[in-house]
């Protein structure tokens, strides 16, 4: 459909995502919660997924590795390291689910297992996919532990996670996906639920582990001021479907989709103070009756007749940076002159 | 370690539960037309026995002091003494209760392994014809009466197959186990049925969890997910509803004790309602909630141990 | 410690299932209820007609459930019986149903140490096992349904009671209480006319689960010799009158069975369908 970004280098050892399509059954008809998205992800590139909820990221994110539950059913290309994880037998997924790609969710407390010691959960992981003996497995997770930033590591193994802090319990997580040293973290919203100096203390924690690993990372948020701070590129989503990508950098100067530019509304400029996604007049569509044309056509002030007629692909229009818009160039020229 | 302050918290509690279950039994036989000494003594008692209880009960003092002399009493384990068998209730009840113990041990033991496998095979076929097939046959399960169903299986297997003994005890611990398996299996059918729809429920409720979808991302496999993860966090409130179903399981085993003629403690109650042998019916009651309330106490504390939010 | 009928959790599939449900439970209940008020319309013999000619026979056009060792016509009996059990039913649990839901809006409404009391109460009560506790009252009584039924009633508000406390404490700090209370009602008024409708749904529900578990119960004394008194048509006894003939003549209590299973699904079946018509309207 849509070149990649040409000034990346991702044959062979990153993540390359092609027309991945998620639908869900509903008594109203196959709804595409992911619809033919493409991405790349380069060896310790940090790519933002940004998007409001209801947009499909956190979906997109699931497909990647099929964690997508029934009656979901995930089609499309997603060649890890050369390999079609689409492809792939269920078990040869599970070698690669936890090892090598690795992911984070959202909400720390409903994400790891009340009744089980925090030692198991990360013990299991490493059970799983290694053949460390027990004393060997014990080491690595109070190693872990250290890593993330729990104080006390060794005694706070043996608690349960409701006896953690919301904060530490998102490290106890990052520490559990860490375990085998990934190649790639899928990160769902890892900070949301969190306070906001405890918010930096974990972006700076991804940070510091992509720098020391080389771990590549997709975050999945909806606050473009954790987009800035931590990401390298981003992709913005809207009724799942990609509509622009590039460097955060250039993205934030000059917006080309005007779904972008609405969300980065009164966001000012990288290092500023972050803030919430500003909200854009009307809803997203419901999934099963997307609008013809465009999908953001309703809520869109340069709307046009071949908008609502016409679905605009996703095309390249400078190095590294795609968007779908019919009116891109008019919707750059008036973000530049605000 | 919270697990034994929860342990001493939660013994505590049972203390008004017991004091609450001698009231009860006391005030039971109190409710007995004319005076208790002659109705424990049954029909032939003669005057010089009735003043001889009368004095031995206190029941020629004001109530609560009688109700004191039946706690020391209890406590004493003095039960009284059969008007029938002319034995002390206390060694008739160590005689029966063991093979009530063994036929409810075993019914749940049933219970568990039929509700646990078909409860998953139900929940993740949600929807489908495997779960509404096991659904339905519970659901008629458990509209059939007790009785009912021990008489069916008694006169198919028992009676017409000659699979199994048509009643009675064993002669040793293997023999008892084959005499047990059909009332065991009768008692164990209702209980399957309630626990299976409490473990159904509970399982789609945790399979849709989101540490369910962690383990599944950390490439665990299907079988540890299963069982570390959803099964232990279901199991949870099906270990309280175990233990609330021990009352109906002995209620039960008083029935199949009687269709399949096996010498326990419920056939024991049956034989002396029959007989107006109110001592045994009073100690019979005294020892089952007793015993009930010792159970609650045991899932209390396997439920606490299972799930660390609760002892905290 | 939460009792005795535990709560369970609606499934999904419940509530598409809704038509059905409702339509199971209208058809079987009030077939039962017709067979339970008119039996001599439906049943083609005299229930309690010898005919010594016609002994222990087997389903057939003229006997379709066949005869007993007297020659009586089983579906008649079994017809007739329905008068007792559906009986059982409804007297069984409404005493508990009414007293029950009162005290439990009184409790959950006045709260603080009453409700603690009320709490170990049915810790205690439900360390009973219901059937030992019903056998007991009644050796005591005397055997009969009308001791019966004193004996259901000691124990089995108290279900009723701790699901509606549980309701009423829930509601009592709702808005519509506070206007109640700010429009100056009294306590009465807002416990009986304000809260206990809005807090009496998970109480019906239990109803008819509870008619089911009456049937089985009244039906299990009848069984023991301790409930209906032959030669009064009731399921039990007659399954205890066949049961000696079970290897031989299989019919005499095999269709006593089969209704009592029949009545308890279509109780169940209202319960399921009444919790998803309560709660679509809240």
């Amino acid at each position: 459909m849509t070149a990649p970004s040409p000034d990346r280098k991702t044959a062979g050892g990153g993540l390359k995502v092609r027309g991945l399509t998620t639908t869900f059954a509903t008594p109203r008809g196959p709804a595409a919660v992911v619809d033919g998205i493409n991405l790349d992800v380069a060896p310790g590139e940090i790519v933002g997924l940004v998007g409001e909820s209801g947009s499909g990221k956190s979906i997109t994110l699931r497909s990647i590795v099929r964690l997508v539950r029934e009656p979901g059913k995930v089609s499309g290309q997603v060649e890890w390291q050369g390999r079609d994880l689409m492809a792939m037998s269920e078990a040869d997924l599970r070698k690669v689910r936890g090892a090598e790609i690795a992911m984070i969710f959202q909400e720390p407390m409903t994400a790891l297992n009340p009744v089980l010691p925090v030692r198991l959960q990360i013990e299991e992981n490493l059970s799983a996919h290694s053949t460390l003996d027990r004393r060997a497995r014990r080491q690595r997770a109070l190693e872990l532990m250290n890593i993330v930033g729990i104080p006390a590591a060794e005694r706070r193994l043996d608690e349960y996670p409701h006896q953690f802090s919301g904060g530490m319990r998102q490290r106890v997580m990052i520490a559990i996906a860490l375990a085998s040293s990934p190649k790639l973290l899928l990160a769902d919203e890892p900070t949301t639920a969190l306070d906001v100096t405890i918010q930096d203390q974990i972006l700076k924690l991804i940070l510091d582990l992509r720098d020391r690993f080389g771990m590549s990372v997709v975050f999945v948020t909806h606050d473009l001021g954790v987009v800035a701070a931590t990401c390298d590129r981003m992709a913005v989503m809207y009724a799942g479907r990609i509509v622009e990508t590039g460097t955060v950098t250039r993205v934030f100067a000059e917006p080309h989709h005007p779904y972008t530019r609405g969300l980065l509304g009164s966001v000012p400029r990288i290092g500023a103070e972050r803030s919430m996604l500003l909200s854009i007049e009307g809803t997203p569509p419901g999934l099963t009756d997307l609008p013809d044309g465009c999908a953001f056509h309703p809520r869109c002030s340069f709307a046009t007749d071949r908008c609502r007629a016409e679905r605009p692909p996703l095309e390249s229009f400078a190095a590294g940076r795609e968007v779908a818009c019919f009116h891109h160039r008019t919707v750059a020229a008036m973000a530049e002159a605000a | 370690m919270p697990l034994l302050g929860f342990i001493f918290r939660r013994v505590l509690q049972t203390i008004p539960t017991i004091a609450f279950i001698l009231v009860v039994t006391f005030i039971l036989v109190r409710l007995l037309p004319g005076d208790p000494a002659s109705a424990m003594l049954g029909d032939r008692a003669i005057d010089a026995d009735v003043q001889r209880i009368n004095a031995k009960l206190g029941l020629d003092q004001p109530i609560p002091v009688q109700f004191l002399y039946f706690t020391k009493a209890v406590f004493t384990g003095d039960l009284g003494n059969s008007i029938g068998l002319k034995l002390p209730v206390i060694e008739l009840i160590a005689h029966r209760l063991p093979v009530t113990l063994m036929l409810t041990g075993m019914a749940a033991l049933i219970a568990l392994l039929v509700a646990v496998p078909l409860s998953f095979v139900a929940a993740l076929n949600r929807g489908g014809a495997p779960d509404a097939i096991i659904r339905g046959t519970f659901q008629i399960g458990l509209s059939m009466p007790v009785f009912y169903v021990g008489l069916v299986l008694l006169t198919v297997f028992a009676a017409k197959l000659r699979w199994f003994p048509v009643g009675g005890y064993g002669q040793n611990f293997l023999d008892d186990l084959y005499h047990l398996f059909l009332p065991a299996t009768t008692l164990a059918l209702s209980l399957s049925a309630v626990l299976m729809r409490n473990l159904r429920a509970a399982i789609i409720g945790v399979v849709g969890a989101d540490y369910v979808d962690f383990a599944r991302a950390k490439g665990l496999r299907a079988r540890v997910i299963m069982t570390r993860h959803v099964l232990r966090n279901a199991l949870i409130s099906t270990v309280t509803l175990f233990g609330l179903s021990i009352g109906t399981l002995l209620g039960g085993a008083v029935i199949t004790e009687t269709v399949f003629a096996i010498p326990g403690a419920g056939r024991l109650m049956i034989e002396a309602i029959y007989g107006r042998d109110y001592p045994v019916i009073q100690g019979l009651t005294i020892a089952l909630a007793l015993l009930v309330s010792f159970t609650f106490l045991l899932t209390d504390i396997v439920q606490a141990w299972l799930d660390p939010r609760v002892a905290r | 410690m939460s009792a005795g009928a535990v709560p369970i959790a609606p499934s999904a599939k419940r509530r598409r299932a809704l038509p059905g449900t409702l339509v199971g439970a209208v058809i079987v209940l009030g077939a039962s209820l017709a067979l339970a008020f008119f039996p001599s319309l439906f049943a083609p013999y005299d229930p309690t007609a010898f005919d010594y000619n016609a002994i222990m026979q087997g389903p057939s056009w003229v006997h379709p459930f066949g005869t007993d060792n007297f020659g009586r016509n089983m579906l008649s009996r079994v017809i007739h019986a329905y008068r007792i059990d559906m009986q059982i039913a409804v007297f069984a649990t409404t005493g508990p149903f009414v007293f029950g839901s009162i005290v439990g809006a009184l409790v959950g409404y006045v709260g603080g140490w009453v409700e603690a009391v009320f709490g170990r109460v049915v810790d205690a009560v439900i360390t009973f096992p219901f059937l030992v506790l019903v056998i007991a009252i009644v050796s005591v009584l005397g055997p009969g349904l009308r001791n019966m039924y004193i004996a259901v009633g000691v124990v089995d508000w108290v279900f009723y009671a701790r699901l509606v406390s549980a309701e009423v404490r829930i509601q009592r700090r709702l808005d519509y209480a506070d206007a109640a209370r700010g429009m100056g009602y009294g306590h009465t008024r807002i416990i009986f006319r304000h809260l206990l409708p809005n807090a009496i749904t998970p109480a019906v529900v239990y109803l008819m689960t509870d008619m089911a578990l009456a049937i089985l119960l009244g039906s299990s004394l009848g069984y023991l010799g301790l409930g209906a008194q032959p030669p009064a048509a009731e399921w039990g006894v007659l399954i205890a009158d066949g049961k000696n003939f079970m290897t031989t003549a299989w019919w005499v209590s095999v269709f006593p069975g089969i209704a009592i299973v029949i009545t308890g699904l279509g109780f169940s079946l209202a319960g399921d369908a009444l919790a998803d018509l309560l709660r679509v309207n809240r």
